[in-house]
């Protein structure tokens, strides 16, 4: 069994993190280049980790699998990032922030890690704009603010709403200087697709160039992923096509615990599905519900055109249920209340599954102009996949699958289990609990990055001899290498009648009745039937045409749905052991009479790390016990 | 305006540009893609046509995309001759069907320029900006030396500004849309958006000289005021930036040949 120890420090929770980076062990400027870190992953919580470690004096050698660092997910980041400040004068402070996030996380992350969050959050503010993000400014020249859910007060920075692509440019900037300078060996086109461990410890990666097919080992003395979420699980998401959880998995699969894995985010407002074709949901931004309010018709069955519904037959659900947090509650409530609504036949267009989101109000009270300032290119993209103006007639929305809070374990050093195997961003289980606050993954990539594992890996690595990592030519990286070879040949050679998206949709349909908004033991079950039946059909008769030697977009999608296919299965796995809901996990059978989440702190108040035991095995499921030292574990209200 | 048509289901040939790779000879291919919806945008449509040739142990056709929602500057295919395809500010991930008819014939090829080969079928090499990037294309700003974000107010005006060159994604429409394939407009938006901020003065200079001289050297051509880059860009940047830059790089040009010889540094005790 894994050992599970968060190495959270001794000491009040205002000075755990002061006293840790005096604590931990330094590595003199002069060894820092004779130690070599690899990173896969450049989106935000990657280049702003490879960027620094260079800056320090590390040798960085980093891997991605886009054309460019500059395409990671982190791009489409729309909203904005959290900090606070407290620019705004309303009552923000490090310990709010660190409030909010953990109770909107349902009080199931760990109370020091979000308290460091909260802490380096003005950090990255500062950091931010020394490089160049250009955030939205006021007249007089100081940076604006706005809301996002779960808060009442105003601590979101943005840049128009394109935060995440100015905030990864920022970072892409930062690695791009230290490539230019020779300290950032870039591998671009490169998928990690297995982790080496040697004598217990993470010391390399097998690479596949994905333009050449070539398969290269590689070794160092400490391996950080930051490989992204894995919500296209689901097949719709609002995820990149691209992303994916090989990464991740295949580490799982070499000993790296995997935590709750079924804490997923159901993002309220996204565009809703429109034909089977359909490759991807696209997110319309909680910045929008600053502004936007959300309704549905009062009667079932009501086809009026939504103009044409008065005052007294709408409802605003979300005014009235939440009247202290209205259209800003946090997005696993809003989700579920818009899903209710659906259910009960009051959804709106073609299909019945959507709900309103108005800017009538706004327009009314701000002009057209000041609400086209705000969220002109969110007008734009709906207007592209809709052909529909929300100028004129409010969106139709509903909730898709947007993050996954679960992830490797890792420690308050934001080590996995296995020594040497540093995990950041949202590949991590960190910082979110069971539910993600909008404006808080920016703000943990670039915390994980920019101001945690400079000093953490440094701990690590003070106790590595420097010179010591194994030669790529260890019996390791061979078998490792081998392994890898195998998937390959399989694939290739399987010569079946099903493209790899056939599968991706029927495992995405599978997730998303029986692991989405609302679970049932049930459903769970059946999916536990299904999958590994999906799984042998995939095995016999998954299709992929073309070779391993060229670059094959088939191929790398096999690849990456065998994991998912797997990683299903686990969450439904560890969504079923999990008798109590909290946050984006709702299980129908524990729910409080209004509907809420109804956690159950006695039996269910820790993590749950699932660990590997070998193919056709049942994982392990470790625990580490969630102390709540400062705060009160509570029930949530927003009302 | 782009017509908009309604009509479904309803059908389309392809003729697309087939390339086995970089020092391959490359061909148009003509494919038939069936009841499709005007809903589907178009990469979707190629998901579909990809799905039947698998079915029939074809190989798919390679096509570069990840967002699908027109940020992330990976989808680039040239429609019908356009970059992007017939819509005004938008990339190929953000065309939907519904600007085609019945019964057209819709080319497809790779973002054609000497400074990014193909790879694969409708894949090209753009690493060229990624080279260009690492010679200037940023601030110097280690991690935990920034002062208070607001000790520097910045004019609203030239942060809007600044943003406006900043939303470059990075695609390369602008070079496969000149008949030079010239990256001006690519490199003007950095220049640009990094040297209107007061953070970006003081390598300013350096900046626009490493950058220019990098574009230079990887095979991109000159440009010559015919503004096709700006039409061709989803993010419709101005090409005032071009003409900002054009100025800059002479400034700095000027003071990089008068610049007084350094008094010499020491090392310190
Ligand atoms: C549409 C959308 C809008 C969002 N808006 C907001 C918002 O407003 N505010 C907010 O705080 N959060 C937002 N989020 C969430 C946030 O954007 C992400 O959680 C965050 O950017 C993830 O960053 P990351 O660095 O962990 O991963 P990513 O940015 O996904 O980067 C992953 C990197 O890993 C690489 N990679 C992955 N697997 C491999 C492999 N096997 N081999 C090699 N390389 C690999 C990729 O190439 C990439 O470089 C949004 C998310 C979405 C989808
Ligand atoms: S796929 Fe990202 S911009 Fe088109």
């Amino acid at each position: 069994m894994a050992t599970l120890d968060s190495k959270i420090p001794s000491g009040p929770l205002a000075d755990k993190w002061r006293k840790h980076k005096t604590e931990i062990k330094l590595v003199n400027p002069a060894n820092k280049r004779k130690y070599e870190v690899i990173v896969v992953g450049a989106g935000l919580a990657g280049a702003s980790a490879a960027a620094t470690l260079a800056d320090l004096g590390y040798k960085v050698k980093c891997f991605v699998f886009h054309d460019s660092p500059r395409r990671a997910h982190s791009i489409a980041a729309q909203g904005g990032i959290n900090a606070a400040k407290n620019y705004q004068n309303d009552g923000d402070s490090v310990h709010r922030l660190f409030y909010d996030t953990l109770k909107g996380g349902d009080y199931r992350a760990r109370e020091a890690n979000v308290h460091r969050l909260a802490e380096v959050s003005v950090n990255i503010i500062d950091q931010c704009v020394a490089q160049g993000v250009p955030f939205a400014r006021e007249y007089g020249g100081l940076l604006a603010n706005r809301s996002f859910g779960g808060a009442q007060v105003s601590r979101t920075f943005y840049a128009r709403g394109q935060t995440g692509q100015q905030l990864l440019l920022g970072a892409y900037s930062a690695l791009s200087r230290m490539v230019g300078a020779g300290a950032v060996d870039l591998h671009t086109n490169s998928e990690m697709l297995d982790l080496v461990v040697v004598d217990g410890q993470a010391k390399g990666v097998i690479i596949r160039d994905l333009v050449t097919g070539e398969i290269t080992r590689h070794s160092a003395d400490a391996v950080i992923l930051a490989t992204g979420g894995y919500g296209n699980v689901f097949n719709h998401s609002t995820s990149a096509r691209g992303s994916n959880t090989t990464a991740i998995w295949r580490a799982y699969k070499r000993g790296a615990c995997m935590a709750n894995p079924c804490y997923t985010q159901i993002h309220p407002t996204c565009i809703p599905v429109s034909g089977d074709y359909q490759s991807k949901l696209t997110l319309m931004s909680e910045s929008l519900r600053n502004d936007g309010r959300i309704w549905a018709p009062r009667k079932t069955g009501d086809n009026r055109a939504p103009a044409e519904i008065p005052e007294g037959d709408r409802d605003y659900y979300l005014e009235r249920l939440y009247p202290s947090f209205g259209n800003l509650a946090p997005r696993d409530i809003a989700s579920r209340a818009a899903k209710r609504v659906c259910d009960e036949g009051r959804g709106v267009g073609p299909t019945g599954l959507g709900v309103y989101l108005d800017f009538a109000d706004a327009i009314h009270r701000l002009g057209e102009p000041a609400v086209r300032e705000r969220y002109g290119n969110l007008f734009d993209i709906y207007h592209e996949i809709t052909a529909e103006s929300a100028y004129k007639s409010p969106m139709r929305i509903y909730p898709a699958v947007h993050y996954t809070m679960g992830g490797l374990w890792v420690d308050y050093n934001l080590m996995s289990n296995v020594p040497g195997l540093f995990v950041l961003g949202e590949a991590n289980f960190s910082d979110h609990g069971a539910n993600r606050l909008g404006a808080s993954a920016l703000m943990q990539g670039l915390a994980d990055g920019y101001f945690v594992i400079p000093y953490t890996v440094g701990d690590y690595l003070a106790g590595q001899k420097p010179g010591s990592r194994p030669s790529v030519d260890a019996p390791e990286f061979k078998q490792a290498e081998v392994n890898v070879r195998g998937m390959t040949t399989r694939f290739i050679s399987n010569k079946g009648q099903q493209p790899v998206s056939y599968f991706h949709k029927k495992l995405g349909k599978i997730m998303w009745e029986h692991c989405g908004m609302a679970r049932t033991k049930a459903g769970l079950e059946a999916a536990l039937q299904k999958i590994p039946a999906l799984r042998d059909e995939f095995n016999a008769s998954v299709n992929v045409p073309g070779s391993g030697d060229t670059l094959n977009q088939s191929l790398e999608q096999a690849g990456r749905v065998a994991d998912f296919i797997e990683l299903g299965e686990l969450m439904c796995r560890d969504a079923l052991t999990r008798e109590e809901s909290c946050g984006g996990h709702f299980r129908e059978e524990y729910q409080h009479p209004d509907g809420e989440c109804k956690r159950d702190d006695e039996k269910f108040g820790h993590v749950a790390a699932w660990e590997f035991q070998g193919e056709g095995k049942a994982p392990v499921r470790n625990t580490e016990p969630l102390n709540y030292e400062f705060t009160k574990m509570s029930v949530r209200n927003y009302k | 305006m782009v017509a908009v048509n309604t009509q479904q289901p309803f059908s389309v040939t392809l003729r697309v540009w087939r390339q086995a790779g970089p020092a391959q000879p490359g061909k148009f291919v003509e494919y038939a893609a069936k009841d499709l919806s005007p809903n589907m945008s178009f990469l979707e449509m190629l998901d579909v046509v990809n799905d039947e040739l698998t079915v029939k142990g074809e190989e798919p056709i390679a096509f570069a995309h990840d967002c699908r929602e027109g940020i992330c500057g990976t989808c680039s295919c040239t429609i019908n001759g356009k970059p992007h395809g017939p819509g005004k500010g938008i990339a190929t991930c953000q065309t939907y069907m519904r600007s085609f008819k019945d019964g057209d014939t819709i080319f497809v090829e790779p973002f054609r320029a000497r400074a990014f080969p193909v790879v694969k079928d409708l894949i090209t090499d753009r690493t060229a900006f990624d080279t260009i990037t690492q010679a200037g294309g940023f601030i110097t700003a280690r991690a935990g030396s920034a002062p208070d974000a607001n000790a520097l107010p910045i004019p609203k005006g030239d942060a809007d500004l600044a943003m406006d060159a900043a939303q470059c994604i990075g695609c390369g429409a602008c070079v496969a849309a000149c008949k030079n394939a010239s990256a001006m407009l690519f490199v003007s938006a950095k220049v640009g958006h990094l040297g209107l901020l007061p953070q970006g003065q003081a390598e300013r200079d350096r900046r626009v000289l490493a950058m220019v001289n990098t574009m230079d050297t990887l095979g991109f051509g000159s440009c010559t005021n015919q503004y096709e880059c700006s039409a061709a860009c989803p993010k419709l940047i101005s090409h005032d930036f071009i003409a900002r830059m054009n100025r800059d790089y002479l400034k700095a040009t000027f003071r990089d040949a008068f610049k007084p010889a350094p008094a010499g540094g020491g090392g310190g005790a």
